[in-house]
């Protein structure tokens, strides 16, 4: 039986971080759920998706963020618990309608739950939402390990209802795909009628008296969380230094202090509810420090507000002589303070040079080797990735049309295409969407002698995401660009989740599919269509759509190959090289195969040619056009 | 391996080598024998043909964090050799363990004739100058031999479990294996994963 809908209270289970917040919203009986995926947040949603036909929850990947939380908010309206997913990136986007809900509320628990990426893991950035809960005047808890994650976001739900106010839970990803133990509670199986109560209205006119209100909200949240037992304190009753932590640093500080023999010395403030901060808490315990040690990830959050309260209570025994953190550059990794990830050879090196006890590890003889240099790995497409034969359409139509024109990129796997496997050629990379209204811009710069075509790629589901406005905004402005949407007919990136075009919806069933085309159609505009494999004839219809320079919209339509696999669509047949064919160096052709980056079509220096590695190779049989001498061939198995 | 230290094991490759669902199975095993376990793992974008790597980390009494700090690793599980080198070199100590599949994964700036891929020998005698021991085994050719690739995750985790590095019996192995994999897939995965143990044995 699937654990997340075991019914078997104070069993122990091995799940992941994300499960575990799924998990708690299960507990708590949440009856709505929307989402947008986005790595390190995906997989909350998933495992929702997984149980939500046998417990009744309405699950759904929704066109984008701001759609997920205000879906969400009309469950809460109508009286349910209701839980809107997203990563940090995702917080931006629904960000407009959380600053006016805030003002006013719903009744029915309403929790935003948000997986940060701190060092950028999977993001293109590595923005601390929580500033958001200080922005918005929203509850804010910081779950520290995957059990805490689940209890969190039980309690979350609960603690919303009181407040009539949503509330935002914060993982990272070290805490949301780190696979931990879990002890299981028991799933509440309350089911309200769902109704808008009669006279409630949500309407946050005038704003004042209710942005009033939504402060009186927040001091009763503050009483709270006094006492919440997210909250503790460990070590000596009155340690002169006090480390102040939350999320991952609190083991990091945890293990830090072991390591350096410090556990008696050093004193430890564990935060969960960390905005508001319980003020009457944390004064206690700075009354008897000397010293105080902020840990936490990204921003200096909590060194802020915690330095604000030190600043306040100064008059009523809070005497610090000194704060480090952040802002002290003693947390900080190879970048500056409040940038990049935490981890505990951070912890450690700082409370080794603020109480001067040495440490000797990592030894210095394993810092570097001296006779031999690791190659670093840049990310890459996968083997028979479409996206692969998309780029390298593009690299050669750009050159062949010769008026400098260049590629405007946007987010998905195709996002690589800034690197070395999409032959360095996107020009820009932002938000979800961006790429239509950056183009559209370039597309009316030519009374300001700008000559370049603009070629944009955008992937399927980023299409449905954002793109719409910026390509009505194109077409109403006679803006002139060439829109390649790569079809790969998943939300690839974060896991194949369904999008509007794949005609899946969340839980599997067949749905209505919004299509592209015919959106394209709509808007004046008469889509082309090709296969990203057939290379020449991609290639053709690219320059043609180029030369002709007006608003264009190209889709390269080919499933993605892990999806394929994953279908089990896998191909019986053998790529290998012709030995007559390919004569190596000697050809000429400057191992132009290789040029392609495919991990499967490699140098093999033994036998002085190319080779498959047929481990790797999907037999996608896009390279087989690459080859000017046609040594690449396929055979039946 | 004293009853009471935490266990530090990375198991490193590259993105599709199956690196999560051999920490899976490692953890369930660890879990059902009563430790507390943590694994911090690598998703997303940096699994896209990138250096993956999952931290496991076994305890008693308290939970540790979900990374290991440098020079703390008390096994390294190796699917690809120069990821088992990058990691031995952040996180190795000279009690460290190796075990390593010795098959090539070449990363793109080396096929793109920019970087240098070192030589097989010359990897494994640095590993062998940092590490306490290191035992080699072909597990893709191993996996391909009981029919496909994919599951040298399995012969790695075989290896492992063969090993006496940890202190789990074999039987929790095939335990937690039946529960994770459906029967038509367990065949295989029992199969690599038996291989493997066999394969250590003559290391």
């Amino acid at each position: 039986m699937d654990y997340l809908k075991a019914n078997t209270p104070g069993k122990r289970v091995v799940m992941i971080g994300n499960e575990a917040i799924a998990r708690g919203a299960i507990e708590a009986g949440v009856a709505f759920s929307a989402a947008y995926p986005g790595s390190p947040a995906s997989e909350i949603q998933e495992s929702l998706c997984r149980v939500a036909d046998d417990l009744g929850i309405y699950v759904e990947w929704s066109a984008n963020e701001i759609v997920a939380l205000e879906s969400c908010a009309a469950a809460s309206m109508a009286g349910l618990r209701a839980v809107a997913i997203m990563k940090q990136n995702g917080v931006n986007v629904a960000s407009d309608f959380i600053l006016t809900h805030n003002l006013v509320g719903s009744p029915g628990g309403l929790v935003l739950l948000v997986c940060d990426d701190p060092a950028g893991l999977s993001s293109t950035n590595e923005i601390d939402s929580r500033n958001y809960a200080r922005f918005a005047d929203l509850p804010l808890l910081e779950p520290a390990n995957a059990q805490e994650a689940k209890d969190m976001s039980r309690w979350a739900f609960e603690l919303s209802e009181e407040l009539a106010l949503m509330v935002i839970l914060r993982s990272v990803t070290r805490i949301s795909h780190a696979r931990g133990t879990v002890t299981l509670g028991k799933i509440s199986r309350r089911r309200p009628k769902a109704m808008v109560r009669p006279g409630d209205r949500y309407i946050s006119l005038p704003p004042t008296p209710e942005h009033d209100k939504l402060h009186g909200k927040m001091e009763r949240a503050q009483k709270i969380f006094e006492g919440s037992p997210f909250n503790w304190y460990l070590g000596p009753r009155e340690a002169r230094l006090l480390i102040i932590t939350c999320g991952t640093g609190w083991h990091y500080s945890r293990e830090a202090l072991k390591i350096l023999n410090l556990e008696k010395k050093v004193g430890i403030l564990k935060l969960g509810t960390t905005w508001p901060l319980p003020e009457r808490l944390v004064t206690r315990h700075l009354r008897h420090a000397k010293e105080v040690l902020i840990v936490e990830e990204v921003d200096p959050f909590l060194e802020m507000n915690v330095k604000t309260i030190a600043a306040e209570q100064a008059g009523s025994g809070v005497r610090i002589k000194k704060f480090y953190g952040k802002r002290s550059g003693h947390i900080r990794g190879e970048f500056r303070p409040g940038v990049g990830e935490n981890n505990p050879d951070i912890v450690i090196r700082a409370l080794s040079k603020i109480t001067k006890i040495k440490y000797p590890r990592p030894p210095k003889r394993l810092r570097s080797l001296p006779d031999i240099e690791i190659p670093r790995r840049e990310v890459a497409f996968c083997p028979g990735c479409p996206h692969r034969a998309s780029f390298w359409v593009v690299k050669n139509a750009l050159p062949l049309d010769d008026r400098g024109g260049f590629l405007v990129g946007d987010i998905g796997c195709y996002s690589l295409g800034t690197g070395r496997t999409g032959y360095y050629l996107s020009r820009t990379l932002h938000c979800m969407g961006s790429s239509l209204g950056i183009a559209s811009g370039f597309g009316k710069l030519d009374r300001f002698d700008f000559e370049q075509p603009v070629v944009v790629v955008v992937g399927d589901s980023t299409f449905y995401h954002a793109c719409a406005a910026g390509l009505f905004n194109a077409v109403y402005n006679r803006s002139r660009f060439t829109c390649i949407v790569l079809d790969n007919s998943a939300t690839a990136m974060t896991g194949f989740q369904p999008h509007p075009g794949t005609g899946q919806d969340a839980r599997g069933s067949p749905a209505p599919v919004v299509s592209v085309e015919a959106i394209c159609r709509a808007l004046g505009i008469e889509p082309r269509t090709c296969d990203p494999f057939e290379i020449e004839q991609s290639l053709d219809t690219l320059r043609e759509l180029m030369e002709e320079g007006g608003l264009n919209v190209l889709i390269f339509k080919r499933t993605c190959a892990l999806l394929e696999i994953r279908r089990g669509e896998g191909k019986e047949e053998r790529v290998y090289i012709d030995p007559r064919k390919c004569i190596g160096d000697a050809c000429g052709c400057a191992r132009h195969c290789q040029k392609f980056g495919c991990p499967a079509l490699i140098w093999d220096e033994g036998a002085e040619a190319a080779a498959i590695d047929e481990v790797v190779c999907t037999k996608c049989q896009a390279c087989l056009q690459i080859c000017p001498k046609g040594a690449i061939r396929v055979e039946k198995k | 391996m004293r009853r009471n230290k935490t266990i530090n094991l990375i198991i490193t490759g590259v993105g599709g080598q199956g690196n999560i669902l051999a920490s899976q199975v490692i953890a369930n095993v660890a879990s059902d024998e009563g430790y507390y376990v943590i694994v911090g793992e690598t998703y997303g974008l940096s699994q896209r043909g990138g250096s993956v790597m999952s931290h496991v980390r076994l305890s008693r009494g308290i939970e540790c964090g979900p990374l290991i700090p440098s020079g703390m690793a008390d096994i390294i599980i190796g699917f690809e050799p120069l990821e088992t080198l990058r990691v031995a070199v952040q996180y190795s100590n000279k009690d460290t363990s190796v075990i390593l599949n010795p098959r090539p994964n070449y990363p793109i700036g080396v096929l793109a004739g920019d970087l240098q891929y070192p030589a097989l020998d010359e990897i494994l005698d640095n590993l062998r100058k940092m590490v306490s021991s290191v035992r080699v085994v072909e597990a893709t050719e191993l996996a391909s031999k009981v029919g496909s690739s994919l599951v040298q995750n399995m012969v790695m985790v075989g290896c492992l479990a063969g090993s006496s590095l940890l202190p789990f019996k074999l039987k929790s192995f095939e335990k937690v294996l039946k529960a994770i994999f459906s029967e038509d897939k367990l065949r295989l995965n029992k199969k690599a994963f038996d291989l493997g143990i066999k394969a250590l044995k003559n290391t």
